[in-house]
């Protein structure tokens, strides 16, 4: 057993090995027991600065780091896109200068670029955490991801996850892949043949644009925001087909296994991606995810941080 | 006996009003002069900027005589690189005419055609003026201008072309950009042949490669870039041969990086087309993979492509169908490629790195030396009509003399180009430019 992590920053899934997989959900376990408890708290990162530092909207994530954070007593600091200097045109280099002047344990960033935290993470020498990046990575999403499956199906082996939607311009989707390859997964994506990325295959998942097909034998159901901007390009030609050729709903669910569990990243589009009776239905796990997000948000703070 | 040099190479101020008066002879060198397929070790006699005789062991009975000994050396043509941008005017934070032509001379380039993207756009006589008017002060090797086919390279409508070529551009081009309209690329194809000025064509269908940051394919994928597919590149190499054919206007592609546009321009040239095409050392040296680790000295337009492009780059050298080794030299101000990636700008330097990659493709077998050269050096002077990249007797004695074993490892902060944005930047290389003469002047690298 492993008891800490190798890199100071958690970029993606990509560079994790299976053992720091399986390190950060056993830390979250105990780590979700503190969210249960009356008195939320524990003193772990006392005296520890992590500054949440988001490039683009989100409500979730920030949230979720932002409790994790105080959760572990850490001072958590909030700087958005429209409140910081980015408005005046300061580059992403001097603003992660600037904030290691003012000697941060850890920053959590979220940016539109691919490739940002990659980026920050050679300028700066506390912790980086991509909170999403373009349309690389969003590790912690995977992680919360894979500790959800496991509390339901106890092992990951042979599990058979079905990935849908826009997955050429899902971070979900690619962090996903990895985790799940290095946990002994077999991942099936689907969606409009417009939104499968070239090559997807050689990372190591199957691909389907029959939606009954992907989901045949499914254990795991992920459905993917889809959004209208894609529309827009000429992607797909409507909502109204979108959602008959790819959304879920209880006759397509047909196709799954007895015991499928049904998730999603959030935030749903009802009615579109996936239906309204699917998402609140006894599959789904939408909301188990989000809880399960802190605690996993605790457990990465707190093995970068905490100088175990 | 033995002078070696006699200005050094921080004199570049005074060099073009002080025509030496001493002759010069280059010695026991090997000369590779592919226009007169010339390979053998000779000498060759200079004055007043002019070759006057080449032969086995001249003779040294001259007065005022200054001998280079160019033992193991190869003496060829000065280089040309008919895609450089100079940045100069409105971009002289990346590079100027002084600094670009300093580092070509230190490339071994003794000519440089300079591309209309800078602030004004040369598209109208004063620009292309203003360019010479500076050359002849401040460069450090010949300059020719390159004008633009349409008025602020905004793809509407046509510079006066005729005005420009009186002026003296020797192609045109909306380098950086395509001319996406058809109908106005295929009248300007016509219109240029009137002057007899190759079109050069960037050829990128705008739709096709929109918002896209490198190459499409697996390392996109995995890095979650938005990548530029082949396609985009091969359908306009397709309309602009198309148009070639239909117009009968001289077409140059630029910087040919895909099997696909490859593929066009060969089958082109065997039906007769007057379509000729160039290549970046970095298209047969690099692929997609040096994207890795969000690498912005990757990022160039047209993207570094799959392993087999670079295989097909590297045919198409082989048999012929890639006539010329350009730079695409694209100087960038250090902190503009020191962002994300997306918001890097493409475009990569290159002067002072082509002949020692060039090299290495003739000492890999590729092309031989003599082709390796002449893509250097003759090809591109026939393309653009200049009376360039021979050593004729009677020729401008614009000459290079290299050292072709000489081990180096490239270094962008020893660099005479304002720009620092290699990717090969840290590469053990073979390969440098001993000593360059132009003008009847001499400039000597050794010491460096």
């Amino acid at each position: 057993m492993i008891n800490k992590l190798k890199s100071k920053d958690l970029l993606g899934t990509k560079d994790l090995s299976p053992e720091e997989i399986l390190l950060i959900l056993d830390t979250a376990e105990s780590m979700k027991e503190i969210s249960s408890r009356d008195i939320k708290k524990v003193p772990a990162l006392r005296g520890k600065t992590i500054i949440n530092l988001f490039y683009e909207s989100s409500t979730r994530t920030r949230t979720s780091f932002e409790i994790a954070g105080k959760r572990l007593s850490a001072d958590v600091v909030n700087i958005s896109v429209s409140t910081s200097s980015v408005v005046k045109g300061e580059t992403l280099k001097d603003t992660a200068k600037n904030l290691e002047a003012m000697n941060p344990d850890a920053v959590v960033i979220r940016h539109s670029s691919s490739g940002a935290p990659d980026f920050i993470s050679k300028l700066l020498r506390c912790s980086v955490i991509n909170a999403g990046d373009g349309a690389h990575e969003h590790p912690t999403q995977a992680l919360l991801d894979l500790f959800t499956i496991r509390e339901k199906k106890k092992e990951f082996k042979g599990l058979k996850v079905s990935i849908i939607g826009d997955i050429a311009h899902s971070r979900v989707a690619r962090s996903n892949i990895y985790a799940m390859n290095k946990m002994g997964m077999n991942v099936t994506v689907s969606g409009p043949s417009t939104l499968i990325p070239v090559d997807i295959e050689k990372m190591g998942v199957k691909v389907f644009t029959d939606v009954k097909k992907a989901i045949e034998g499914a254990d795991v159901i992920m459905m993917l925001r889809i959004q209208l901007e894609r529309q827009e390009k000429g992607l797909f030609p409507s909502i109204r087909e979108y959602s008959r050729l790819f959304g879920l709903n209880a006759e397509k669910l047909k196709n799954a296994k007895e015991d499928v569990i049904i998730m999603h990243p959030g935030p749903i589009n009802r009615g579109v991606e996936i239906s309204a009776d699917v998402a609140d239905g006894k599959y789904s796990l939408i909301l188990d995810q989000v809880t399960n997000g802190v605690a996993v948000r605790m457990a990465v703070l707190h093995l970068l941080t905490g100088g175990v | 006996m033995l002078i070696l040099t006699t200005k050094s190479r921080d004199n570049y101020s005074t060099m073009t009003n002080n025509k030496m008066k001493e002759k010069i002879l280059i010695k026991n060198g090997r000369v590779i002069d592919p226009a007169n397929k010339i390979d053998n070790i000779l000498d060759i006699l200079i004055d007043n900027g002019k070759i006057i005789e080449i032969g086995k062991k001249l003779s040294t009975q001259h007065s005022a005589l200054v001998i280079i000994d160019a033992s193991d050396n190869i003496i060829v043509p000065g280089l040309i690189d008919m895609h450089v941008h100079l940045r100069e005017p409105g971009y002289e934070y990346k590079e100027t005419i002084k600094t670009g032509t300093e580092a070509a001379l230190a490339g071994g380039f003794t000519s440089i055609a300079c591309m209309p993207n800078t602030k004004p756009v040369n598209d109208n006589q004063s620009v292309t003026d203003f360019i010479l008017d500076k050359a002849r002060k401040e460069s450090a090797v010949n300059v020719y201008p390159v004008g633009a086919i349409t008025k602020g390279l905004k793809g509407e409508k046509l510079s006066e072309i005729g005005e420009l070529k009186s002026a003296g551009v020797v192609a045109i081009t909306d380098d950086g950009k395509p001319v996406m309209n058809s109908e106005l690329m295929r009248r300007a194809m016509e219109y240029a042949s009137m002057f007899d000025l190759p079109v050069i064509s960037h050829c990128e269908d705008l739709h096709l490669s929109e918002g896209g940051v490198m190459n499409e394919g697996f390392v996109s994928t995995e890095l979650g870039l938005k990548g530029i597919p082949n396609t985009a590149e091969d359908v306009m190499t397709a309309r602009d041969i198309a148009l070639s054919e239909l117009t009968g206007a001289r077409l140059h592609i630029a910087h040919v990086s895909t099997r696909g546009a490859v593929n066009l321009i060969r089958d082109a040239k065997n039906r007769g087309v007057k379509v000729t095409c160039e290549t970046t050392p970095h298209y047969f040296t690099l692929t997609e993979k040096m994207v890795d680790g969000y690498n912005t000295n990757a990022k160039m337009n047209p993207p570094l492509r799959s392993e087999d492009d670079l295989k097909a780059i590297r045919e198409g050298l082989k048999d012929g169908t890639i006539d010329v080794i350009a730079t695409d030299h694209a100087p960038h101000e250090a902190s503009e490629k020191d962002v994300e990636f997306d918001k890097a700008p493409f475009g990569i330097v290159g002067l002072e790195t082509a002949l020692p990659l060039t090299l290495k493709l003739a000492e890999e077998g590729i092309i031989s030396l003599t082709e390796a050269i002449a893509k250097l050096t003759v090809n591109p002077a026939k393309i653009l009509g200049i009376n360039k990249g021979t050593l004729s007797v009677g020729a401008d004695a614009d000459i290079a003399i290299i050292n072709p074993d000489k081990e180096w490892q490239i270094d962008v902060k020893k660099f005479k180009s304002k720009g620092k944005n290699s990717p090969f930047h840290g590469l053990k290389v073979k390969g440098l430019v001993n000593t360059v003469t132009i003008n009847g002047n001499t400039f000597n690298f050794e010491a460096r």
